[in-house]
């Protein structure tokens, strides 16, 4: 995915001369051809993110689209006024690609973990915020990130994930994707957590439930129009996020539901890391397993929705 | 520690032109009775010469590709910016007396798209420098001639960002930027040797890559001088340390801490201004 990010970001520089790219000393060779053929809009900076941030807002104000490449959590924690005042506030057109969102680093351990970049980004106006599903969603969503007004961020997994969405599959910025339909739940989810779902639903079919998946890149702004449609008439949902359950895509989810009025026997239920900072190294995949962000969490979640609905509703004939 | 071959003396006497801009920033204080008054005054001269005699602009094309871009980072001397700014005829006097009311477009710290002719929103410290490099290092990939000036303060000097920002300056070589640091040696809580002393100041600079002047941020002549020089070298950024005096031009407000910032000030305070900065 970061691969087909950043040879996005050569692709469309070398159509549009607005276009630069900004690194914060990351990856020996990044972009060697970008470099070598547009030198001029090849910047490579220190370890210096509050800077390199304005710097970005800079060029921007002048009419530039800044591409800005460096590690999620040292682009999003470390230099958190700057997006806030420099890009949000004049509405710059920089793209911050945030290297290893979520748990990707976690054997490097918590001080390079990512796992509430969506939740404090979530909090600034003007925003947006991307988390593709694998590297042929971000090859369809780089384009659409030329044109859109204002900043945005655009949170990369750990490189090599499965693709799990068609390559037919639209992509605008601030639209929902269903990938299947099923009236026992709704399973939300943003970036790889796709894959974990699509996963699950195999399980819960075999067993008898089968589910809607919505797919969210765009966490904000959220379409939450779609959302409420798909929501509404389904008894269960579940939010499936690669990031800390405070203020994260299950949190916009719990704010919609307790605002939409619905039915009070809806059930809801939110996956993702506990209010914690890992205890332990390993792998992404191990810290998934971990804090139950998996196929098998996903199905335990369900089938657990399920059943205290049933016991709700005693007997059959609840209403789809 | 060096000590400057230069300084700015309290009391020295200003020029009618000083005055009346002083007189116009007490103007804007009247409206809201509130405002950096202190650092306003500190800065008159710098932007002054500035808009007098050094940056290529036009008011009626705020937006004019070919304008030299001026960024006051310590955006609450505001004050002094939006009385030359009015001046000069980027907006009309009367929003002077609309200063921080919900009906005008002056605020407490100045913004980008409410005020033309303010190139950046600034306000919290050690943001303009940075901006300031990627205008300089879009003028420089465009081969366009309009150059870049960045003000800052010896209290925003503190933060990180600003020297992260001269680093940078440095090793790009932008001689098509100028820092100007108002130095007046006195931030919130006390002095700046007390709280957080930066001397020797020029040499930081120059250790960072930058050519340094230094000269007396309220003479006028001098201010001319080296800023008619700039790029002070070749092939380097420019810092211009201004020795200043904060609160400059009224006995009562040179140097005096309580009036860095003010809120409620009074009417005997305003009148005391006004006949300090009588034009006689």
């Amino acid at each position: 995915m970061r691969k087909a990010c950043l040879d996005m970001v050569y692709e469309l520089a070398k159509r549009d001369e607005r276009i630069f790219f900004i690194g914060s000393d990351l990856g020996v060779g990044t972009l060697k051809q970008f470099k070598a053929e547009m030198p001029g809009r090849f910047i490579m900076e220190g370890v210096s993110e509050q800077n390199v941030i304005g710097m970005a807002a800079g060029l921007a104000l002048e009419g530039r689209i800044v591409y800005v490449n460096t590690i999620a959590t040292f682009l999003t924690r470390r230099c958190f006024e700057q997006l806030a005042l420099d890009l949000c506030l004049h509405r710059t057109n920089v793209r911050l690609i945030g290297n290893g969102g979520g748990l990707v680093y976690a054997p490097l351990g918590p001080t390079h973990l990512a796992i509430e970049d969506i939740a404090i980004l979530r909090a600034l106006p003007h925003m947006t915020i991307l988390a593709p599903a694998d590297a042929g969603e971000m090859r369809r969503l780089m384009p659409a990130t030329v044109e859109h007004a204002g900043p945005v961020y655009i949170r990369l997994a750990k490189g090599g994930d499965p693709i799990v969405t068609p390559g037919d599959l639209p992509f605008a910025i601030g639209r929902i994707y269903p990938m299947r339909r099923g009236g026992d739940a709704v399973v939300v989810t943003t970036g790889v957590a796709l894959g974990a779902a699509l996963e699950a639903a195999k399980t819960l079919t075999a067993e008898g439930l089968e589910i809607t998946i919505l797919h969210v890149p765009t966490v904000k702004p959220l379409d939450t129009e779609a959302l409420l449609d798909y929501m509404a008439p389904v008894p269960a949902v579940v939010t499936v996020e690669e990031h800390t359950l405070m203020g994260g895509l299950g949190s916009a989810v719990a704010e919609l539901i307790a605002e939409a009025g619905f039915d009070p026997g809806k059930r809801f239920a939110r996956l993702g890391i506990p209010d914690v900072f890992a205890k332990e190294y390993g792998s992404q995949a191990s810290l998934m397993d971990r804090y139950g962000i998996n196929a098998a969490g996903i199905v335990a979640a369900v089938r657990q929705l399920s059943e205290k609905r049933s016991e709700r509703v005693t007997g059959a004939g609840a209403a789809r | 520690m060096s000590v400057s071959p230069i300084a700015s003396e309290r009391g020295t006497a200003l020029d009618a032109r000083s005055r009346a801009i002083r007189r116009e920033i007490v103007g804007v204080l009247a409206a809201a009775r509130r405002g950096h008054v202190g650092s306003a005054f500190s800065l008159v001269e710098i932007l002054r010469v500035l808009y007098d005699d050094v940056l290529r602009y036009d008011p009626a094309q705020p937006r004019w590709r070919g304008r030299d871009r001026c960024i006051l980072s310590k955006g609450h001397g505001c004050l002094a910016l939006y009385a030359i700014l009015a001046e000069k005829g980027f907006f009309d006097r009367a929003e002077l007396a609309k200063f921080c009311r919900a009906d005008g477009i002056l605020g407490g710290h100045p913004e980008y798209g409410k005020v033309p002719g303010v190139e950046a929103s600034t306000g919290s410290l050690g943001h303009g420098l940075s901006i300031g490099i990627g205008f300089a290092l879009n003028a420089r990939y465009e081969g366009a001639k309009h150059r870049t000036f960045v003000i800052i303060g010896d209290g925003e000097s503190n933060e990180g960002s600003v020297w992260e920002a001269a680093l940078s300056a440095g090793k790009h070589r932008l001689d098509n930027l100028v820092v100007l640091v108002d130095y007046n040696k006195q931030q919130s809580y006390a002095t700046t040797a007390e709280v957080q002393d930066l001397e020797p100041l020029a040499a930081k600079w120059e250790a960072f890559g930058f050519a340094a002047a230094e000269v007396d941020g309220h003479d006028v002549a001098a201010l001319r001088a080296v800023l008619s020089r700039v790029p002070l070298r070749p092939g380097r950024p420019s810092v211009v340390i201004c020795h200043t005096v904060k609160g400059k031009g009224v006995d009562f407000v040179e140097g005096n801490l309580d009036w860095h910032h003010k809120n409620k000030v009074s009417d005997e305070e305003l009148t005391g201004l006004l006949s300090a900065l009588e034009i006689g």
